[in-house]
């Protein structure tokens, strides 16, 4: 942590603001039935028993019995009944909460609105007298009543919450998050022990899926962990202390190379689950983590692998050793405990030096530290063996450290004048220190035990020899020694630390840009390619992404493209997602495939399964590569996970848009079809039954089934126009277009329905041509004249009026009428939307100016509906972009 | 006495027949009436239409298949009369041969009105008409001459070129490809925007109020035809 010493004064600022106040916690549920007010009432419990004076304020058993047991445990402060017009209402006494003045109430349903007629609208109102009092109070919330995620819980449920607290409240509060797996909530619902009012169960069902459940739960661990974050960082700030501040339980589990950590990580996910506590799976990277083996790297990421599967968040903390990365670690992520497994070094340096888990525990004095028997002891020679070989280094290092050690010495013979005999020794800790610096620790300690030599053979009497004849000598090189050890083990250090500290800020630097990238995908297929892309450049390898399927893996994204499968890369990726677990080249399966799957797993199930192969027939990923690509895939899982959600939620609501479109369309057709239909009908029955009072008769008839037949042929057109629009099928055939042609055609076609109206076109005849399908634009066109036509004013001109801008061209048409009302610009444009409901007196089809817009947009052009003054009336814009715009002409070809 | 013209009906719809059997009748036209391909075949060989009114959607066969076939048998006027709305339809039918497209439900005096018009075509082109009048204009393509109101209009060769291709079928609907096959036949690549000006430019010329061009229509997104009759208040051939 590396917070400044001193208390900061805006944070002192803000705790005075609230000494004196009651403190609030507030006990967070991301949907009912989650057993908040249990949580409550069972911390009020333990209160009580603690010897605090604690009173229960209101609470709704909802007829449980259990519940009602633990609240009939408490003190209840009777509830206040109101008469408001005819109806009872009871709700919380606040006057008599603060004349009993408890150090403790319980107050439940923080969000609920007080009856008409109360002190205060809402309960948090009351809460808040309730604290300004010095009360300490105890309140549940279920997320989609915070404010500020009114509108995303809303798009995830569809459904809308009325009461709402604010931000502000909670801002103040301690939140404990009352957790359940959604699946165990379902479990409950259909066991009937989640209370709902009989007349939301309809509306609650729909609410009650499990995609619903995941992302609201998911918002409450995240806006709870934001509150705790800011509440922390400003105790932390104000006390300036470095201690651990966990609200609710943190737990952080040790993982190294050894297979017995997948043991760890198993008792730690009992622990969390225990607990309902987050976890982290950390790896300590020290100087060791360098020399490892693959074998042991491959056991290393799949027990980090497993804890993500386990619903752990991992990480992996350079630092100079265990115990100083733990302590670090556990104090950034405010753990509460920790689980680790017993140390498997020899006795005798657990004597010199304390177990590993005694210093951890001595290091980290409250947090709890729990042990965990590893018994695996035969991996122990075998990692010992691998730490060795693996650590000699190059020969040319030894070279190097000989050559600056015999320099040195050369430096020494020419300065034994000036230089007391004794203190030359002092110079060859320059060799031992830069070999330690450059090349490592064995370097330096054989760059010490050569200098050692060296001093004694160049410049100890007799010199030429290694035999030393006085004592004091002998004396000055073991010193030499033990220094140039000592040093070198220090310079050494120094440098793994560096090299640490780069490797890890290269890593945090390309998960960075690897997440940037990924957030700025505009969907699935988008961000699969942005993985693939990604991961092929930050590793250098080919990379393929495939999705399950009924019929096998489906390739959806590939960098370079035109990569290709064989049938047994398929069959690997298959059997990656069956099994949650790597297969092909440089796995443990199926490893004749080219290709190296890894599946992308969130919690439970195998979302997708990313291919990475080399060019050079080699393994497709380096050992100290893992790490990084099990952080890629990590990062990449939970944004297509949350891509998916989000994918799901636009995909419900567009079925939503559908069914509404469906349900006006019924209604529409079932009037605009029938009313021409009986006309024709009663007037043809007319004509067959007959006499009629002369010719006139018959024609009037005769001109009664031509009219409405015309009419119902116009709204069948507009009915087949409005479901291409819908389904994304307009012909297009776009040709230059002159707009002039095109608003007199209009207008032409228009002459007989605009009947009253006089069409002025206001088209300079300069303007360029553009690029449009002249189909549809005279469909657009007609279509507003129509509108035009039965807003406007009677006996007023409509004008068609069309003017260059800088950005494009903008065509017009024009009414003089009653307009727009503000606030409907938009809306105008929805089908079946008829403005001021007595639209049907219009004989409109509701689906005009949605013909309109959807045939303007399929022409990549914007439409625009507002007012204009001088005289009122409506204006309805088509914008027509300057990429549209045709060209110059050669005027040759025209002679 | 002129031999009443004969009309083959090809719809698959009795009542359509029927309704356009009475329709033609009364406007003195002899019908047969063909419910399919194969039915309408035999007849075009043994009845020797003058003009064919054909459906589209027949049971046997695609009715676009029919055109060039239809064409190729007779010198018949065909009008191709279709529910089907696609302009890309329209323009392949006239591109094909066709005479004329109409789109289905229809208005009996427009049907009639193009039915003068073909057939009066039918007999310029078999007699080679070279002087075409216009209302007050008059195109003598002997003297490649073009007067309105007894003055000389100069025409670039261009605007010349378009004017003849629309005036070899009066009131016949010329596709843009046609038109831009003759102006520019050495070019494999149109752009409808040269036609365009040239049509602009003629009408500047020749229409006596060029903002409501009377004399040159256009069908959007398919072509251009000149109207050959006196026009309504409301622009609409009588």
């Amino acid at each position: 942590m590396t917070y400044s010493d001193r208390p900061s004064p805006e944070a002192f600022l803000r705790l005075a603001a609230q000494e004196g106040r009651g403190r609030l916690k507030i006990f967070l549920g991301a949907a009912p039935g989650v057993g908040k007010t249990w949580e409550m009432l069972m911390d009020g419990h333990h209160r009580r028993e603690a010897g605090v004076d604690v009173v229960v304020g209101i609470v709704e058993t909802h007829g449980r019995r259990d519940t009602e047991a633990i609240v009939n445990g408490h003190d209840i402060i009777k509830r206040r009944v109101s008469d408001h017009q005819g109806v009872r209402y009871s709700e919380m006494d606040v006057d008599a909460i603060l004349q009993r003045h408890p150090a403790l109430v319980l107050v439940d349903e923080l969000a609920h609105s007080n009856a008409p007629g109360s002190r205060h609208p809402k309960r948090y109102q009351d809460v808040e007298e309730l604290l300004d009092a010095g009360i300490d109070v105890y309140s549940t919330l279920n997320i989609q009543h915070v404010e500020s995620l009114n509108d995303v819980v809303a798009s995830i449920t569809h459904i809308r919450v009325r009461e709402t607290v604010p931000d502000s409240v909670l801002e103040n509060a301690e939140l404990e998050v009352v957790d359940l797996p959604p699946d165990e909530l379902i479990e409950r619902l259909r066991d009937g022990k989640v209370y709902i009012p009989q007349e939301a169960s309809r509306a609650l069902a729909h609410f009650f899926s499990k995609s619903n459940l995941t992302a609201l739960r998911e918002l409450a661990l995240r806006r709870a962990a934001q509150a705790v974050d800011a509440q922390m960082l400003e105790h932390v700030r104000s006390h300036a202390l470095a201690g651990n501040f966990a609200v609710g339980e943190r737990i952080i589990v040790a993982v190294s190379e050894l297979p017995a950590a997948v043991e760890f990580v198993r008792a730690a996910k009992r622990l969390a689950d225990a607990l309902k506590a987050p976890w982290t799976a950390v790896h300590i990277e020290t100087r060791r983590s360098l020399n490892l083996s693959d074998m042991d790297r491959q056991q290393l990421s799949d027990t980090l692998a497993l804890a993500s599967r386990l619903g752990a968040s991992t990480a992996t903390v350079p630092a100079a050793t265990v115990i100083d990365g733990l302590r670090l670690f556990a104090q950034d992520a405010r753990a509460t405990q920790i689980v680790m497994g017993k140390s498997r070094r020899p006795w005798w340096f657990t004597m010199l030096h304390g177990s590993i888990v005694d210093q951890v525990v001595r290091a980290n004095g409250d947090v709890a530290v729990h042990v965990v028997p590893s018994d695996s002891p035969k991996q122990a020679d075998h990692n010992r063996s691998s730490l060795l070989v693996g650590s000699w280094g190059k020969r040319s290092h030894y070279i190097w450290s000989f050559v600056m050690v015999a320099a040195m010495a050369i430096l020494g013979r020419l300065l034994i004048e000036l230089i007391d005999l004794h203190n030359i020794s002092l110079l060859f800790l320059i060799p031992v220190m830069a070999a330690a610096a450059s090349f490592g620790l064995r370097a330096g300690l054989f760059a010490g035990f050569m200098s050692s030599l060296a001093y004694n053979f160049v410049f100890l009497p007799p010199t030429g020899s290694l035999t030393v004849n006085n004592p004091e000598n002998i004396i000055s090189i073991f010193v030499l020694l033990g220094v140039a050890i000592v040093t070198s083990q220090f310079a050494a250090r120094a440098r793994e630390q560096a090299n640490l500290a780069q490797k890890s800020a290269r890593q945090n630097a390309a998960l960075a840009s690897f997440s940037r990238q990924l957030t700025a995908a505009p969907d699935q297929d988008g961000l699969m390619q942005a993985i693939c892309f990604e991961v092929g450049r930050l590793l250098d390898v080919r990379a393929v992404f495939l999705l399950p399927s009924a019929d096998g893996p489906t390739l959806r994204a590939a960098v370079p493209p035109d990569d290709v499968l064989e049938p047994i890369e398929r069959a690997a990726a298959q059997w990656a997602i069956d099994n949650g677990l790597p297969a092909g080249r440089g796995s443990s399966t199926l490893t004749s495939s080219e290709w190296l799957f890894h599946p992308l797993a969130t919690t439970g199930c195998v979302i997708g399964v990313l291919g990475i192969s080399r060019n050079d027939a080699l393994d497709p990923i380096r050992s100290d590569q893992l790490p990084l690509l099990m952080s890629l895939l990590d990062q990449a899982a939970i944004a297509l996970d949350r891509m998916r959600l989000e994918e799901a939620a636009l995909h419900a609501r567009h079925v939503e848009e559908r069914d509404r479109l469906r349900a006006a369309l019924l209604s529409s057709v079932s009037h605009d079809l029938r009313t021409p239909l009986t006309m024709i009908l009663s007037a043809a029955q007319a004509i067959r039954r007959g006499p009629f009072d002369g010719v006139a008769g018959a024609q009037a008839f005769a001109g009664t089934i031509e009219a409405e037949a015309l009419r119902l042929n116009r709204f069948v057109s507009n009915l087949l126009d409005m479901v291409r629009v819908e389904a994304g099928a307009l012909p297009m055939r776009a040709e230059a277009t002159e707009l002039f042609d095109a608003a007199a055609s209009a207008a032409h076609d228009c002459r007989a329905s605009l009947t009253g109206h006089e069409i002025l076109i206001d088209i300079p005849s300069a303007l360029p041509f553009v690029r449009l399908d002249p189909i549809l634009l005279h469909h657009c066109l007609i279509n507003l004249l129509d509108n035009a036509g039965r807003y406007a004013d009677a006996g007023t001109p409509i004008i068609i009026r069309a003017n260059r801008t800088a950005d494009g061209i903008i065509l017009s048409v024009i009414d003089q009428g009653p307009g727009i009302a503000i606030g409907d610009e938009k809306r105008v444009f929805e089908a079946f939307t008829r403005i001021d409901g007595n639209d049907r007196a219009k004989h409109g089809t509701g689906l005009g100016l949605a013909i309109v817009k959807g045939f303007a947009e399929a022409m990549g052009l914007s439409v625009e509906a507002g007012n204009h003054d001088d005289p009122h009336g409506a204006q309805f814009s088509i914008h027509i972009p300057s990429a549209l715009i045709v060209g110059e002409l050669m005027n040759e070809k025209l002679l | 006495m002129k031999s009443r013209h004969k009309v083959l009906i090809v719809d698959d719809e009795p009542q359509i027949r029927r309704l356009l059997r009475a329709a033609l009748e009364r406007a003195d036209y002899a019908i047969v009436e063909a419910g399919n391909a194969r039915e309408a075949a035999a007849l075009l060989r043994g009845e020797r239409p003058d003009i064919i009114l054909l459906d589209l959607g027949l049971p046997d066969r695609d009715g676009l298949e029919l055109v060039p076939i239809f064409k190729q048998q007779s010198q018949t006027t065909l009008i191709v009369v279709s529910a089907r709305d696609a302009t890309d339809e329209k323009v392949a039918a006239l591109d094909l041969g066709a005479d004329d497209y109409l789109t289905k439900p229809f208005d009996t005096d427009e049907l009639l009105a193009r039915m003068r018009v073909a057939v009066r075509n039918r007999l310029t082109r078999d007699g080679g008409n070279l002087v075409v009048t216009l209302g007050d204009v008059i195109l003598d393509m002997a003297a490649r001459r073009v007067t309105k109101s007894g003055k000389e209009i100069h025409l670039t060769p261009k605007e010349y070129k378009v004017l003849v291709e629309l005036a070899r079928f009066p009131g016949r609907v010329i596709t843009h490809k046609q038109m831009m096959n003759e102006v520019w036949p050495h070019e494999h690549e149109h752009h409808v925007e040269y036609l365009r000006v040239l049509i602009r430019t003629l009408r500047q010329k020749l229409e006596t109020d060029p903002q409501h061009p009377q004399l040159i229509s256009n069908e959007l997104g398919i072509g251009y035809r000149l109207r050959l009759g006196p026009v309504d208040s409301h622009g609409e051939e009588i």
